[in-house]
């Protein structure tokens, strides 16, 4: 068989077409790619990116030698591994009772409600929790622990409770998200088994156990997986907003994105910004190459690539 | 026997998805409360689901800086609509050229725009690309260009609409009546993803309208302040709640509600989004599962 001439002139509106995109996409993700020498540069603003001398690795020793480094990275991946596991198990948990709600009415209100917090900004949630914990003005103090008779508590300077308060926070703002997708996936799943089991007499417990569960475990095992490969990337949001990006509170609420903006912004160190954004990219990049690879092998549709 | 199963389950059910939704309207319950309440009442008191006592202090407080809390909105409204419509157009053009059977290079664009999903330059570089080379600083640019305004994800997502949901014997049928690809473009593929359109549309306004990390980023100068978004305005009273005394018309040194002004201002924020959601639940829905499919 002859091998077919391409007929450009057909093709040329396309290209037109997606021009637009292409140039964003150069803009916005490519040329931040080879951005990314600046984390091998002693940076001079005037001199720009390429004028700028080269520091080798020396930016990436100045990193791991702070001590707060390593501190940040394990709260980073510990917070995600936290939001991932108890979010992952809260939101089936709700996803299979919102699926037992026999009113429609009510089912469709619980899931309207639940999934209010995701549409707010974590700004906003920051000024919700600060109507709760605020010291002087917050109801917490005021209207449980004083008439309690006990002493008002400086949430916002005592390290040990922002563990629970971060994951409170994410889980309020997020599990409806997430208990929205593990719905779509039960509601999916065919009635016949239910109604036969129902028929041989199982009760709803040990349907949920032998028939829910184990038609879900596909989508439960990849949602984790694909999660696990953003586990260098936290909701920069979350960690800035809520802790209101305190110093005193940054060992048990820094994470990565957090450090990344307070050393550029805050103290224009391009040096050790550039070097933790860097090792965030790099790292997350493995991490998504080794989870897709595990995805496909074990469900390969859902599989980014 | 069974019955009794099935009442059993009921009552766990909705017993436990009414405490849950519950604890996701309260804190927004006290919002609105606490934006109501008197200010003195809330500096002795604390903010409570019972103030002793109301007052639209905070919200005269509001109107008298009209201006800005007025301005805040128009760069909310104008930075949603503009990204969003922005990132639609940008959007459908690009999947409609990568769903092209057999186009030249197809191949190619398509790994490259998977493959910064996989892969990205990191925030610092983002930045430096941004306020460096494009000049996006202090500029409405700043709050519309970076990070939102497209995204591979919902490219792939609108190619597959295309692919799936429009019949190529239509668009076979148009060529063949001398339709150039522009006009079918505009007047066969639009029209009929509508649905699709609909779906990343929502989520990406509602992503422009909540943002406040690129005027974070981008807005960091006194210039930049005109620009600010409700949230960015919500953010700086965040860092000090002497910015709404320096940008209101109140003579300074003249006292103002402070701790319920910030919560009303909070309130100005989430009612639009409040507003709207009831009737675009579906579509907020829809966002969410098409989504989870291959994030």
């Amino acid at each position: 068989m002859p091998k077919k001439k391409i007929r450009w002139k057909n093709y040329v509106p396309f290209y037109i077409m997606a021009l637009p995109g292409i140039i964003y996409m150069i803009c916005n993700n490519y040329m931040p790619m080879f951005g990314i020498v600046l984390a091998f540069k002693k940076l001079d603003v005037t001199k720009g990116i390429l004028g700028s001398p080269w520091a080798g690795f020396k930016n990436f020793e100045f990193l791991f030698k702070t001590k707060a480094t390593i501190g940040i990275i394990r709260n980073t991946v510990l917070y995600n591994l936290l939001f991932l596991f108890l979010g992952t198990a809260l939101a089936v948990a709700l996803a299979i009772l919102l699926n037992e709600v026999k009113s429609r009415k009510m089912g469709k209100l619980y899931q309207s409600l639940i999934l209010i917090p995701y549409l707010m900004s974590w700004v906003i949630a920051s000024y919700l929790v600060y109507a709760f914990l605020a010291q002087d003005i917050g109801i917490i103090n005021n209207s449980i622990l004083r008439p309690l008779g006990q002493d008002a508590i400086n949430w916002y300077s005592e390290k040990k409770y922002w563990p629970y308060i971060l994951t409170f926070a994410y889980m309020w703002k997020n599990i409806g998200y997430m208990m929205i997708i593990y719905y779509s996936s039960i509601v999916g799943l065919s009635a016949d088994y239910f109604e036969a089991a129902s028929l041989d007499g199982a009760t709803k417990w040990q349907q949920i156990r032998q028939i829910t569960l184990p038609l879900i475990k596909g989508t439960i095992i990849t949602m984790v997986i694909l999660n696990l490969g953003r586990i260098v990337t936290s909701d920069f949001s979350l960690f800035y907003q809520i802790p209101k990006n305190n110093g005193a509170l940054y060992s048990v609420t820094q994470t990565l994105d957090v450090y990344v903006y307070n050393a550029l912004m805050k103290n224009s160190d391009f040096a050790m910004s550039s070097a933790a954004s860097v090792f965030q990219s790099i790292v997350g990049f493995i991490f998504v190459l080794i989870t897709n690879a595990v995805v496909r092998k074990y469900n390969e549709e859902s599989a980014l690539f | 026997m069974k019955s009794k199963d099935e009442l059993k389950w009921q009552i766990i059910s909705n017993g436990v998805m009414g405490i849950v939704s519950l604890a996701a309207l309260l804190p927004f319950i006290l919002l609105i409360i606490a934006s109501f309440t008197d200010e003195k009442w809330a500096l002795a008191n604390g903010y409570s689901f019972f103030p002793g006592k109301f007052s639209t202090e905070a919200y005269g407080y509001i109107m008298n800086n009209a201006a800005m809390i007025g301005r805040g909105y128009l760069n909310t409204l104008l930075v949603t609509l503009i990204g969003t419509a922005g990132s639609i157009l940008f959007t459908s053009l690009f999947a409609y050229a990568l769903a092209k059977d057999n186009l030249p290079f197809g191949r190619i664009l398509n790994f490259l725009c998977i493959f910064t999903m996989l892969f990205s330059g990191g925030q610092v570089a983002s930045y430096y690309i941004w306020s460096n080379v494009f000049h996006v600083r202090d500029t409405y640019l700043g709050l519309i260009l970076p990070n939102l305004m497209m995204n591979a994800f919902n490219v792939i997502l609108v190619k597959n609409y295309y692919k799936t949901s429009i019949p190529a014997s239509l668009l076979e049928a148009a060529k063949v009546d001398g339709a150039s690809e522009f006009s079918i473009f505009v007047r066969i593929v639009m029209p009929l993803s509508i649905p699709i359109n609909a779906t990343i549309g929502l989520m990406t306004g509602l992503a422009y309208w909540n943002d406040w990390i690129n005027g974070l980023y981008y807005l960091t100068s006194r210039k930049g302040e005109r620009f600010y978004t409700i949230q960015l305005i919500l953010n700086r009273i965040n860092d000090s709640i002497a910015f709404l005394q320096s940008s209101s018309n109140i003579v300074t040194g003249v006292s103002f509600p402070a701790a319920t002004a910030r919560m009303a201002i909070a309130v100005t924020g989430i009612i639009p989004v409040l507003i709207v959601y009831p009737f675009l639940q579906k579509y907020f829905v829809k966002g969410i599962t098409v989504g989870a499919v291959k994030e």
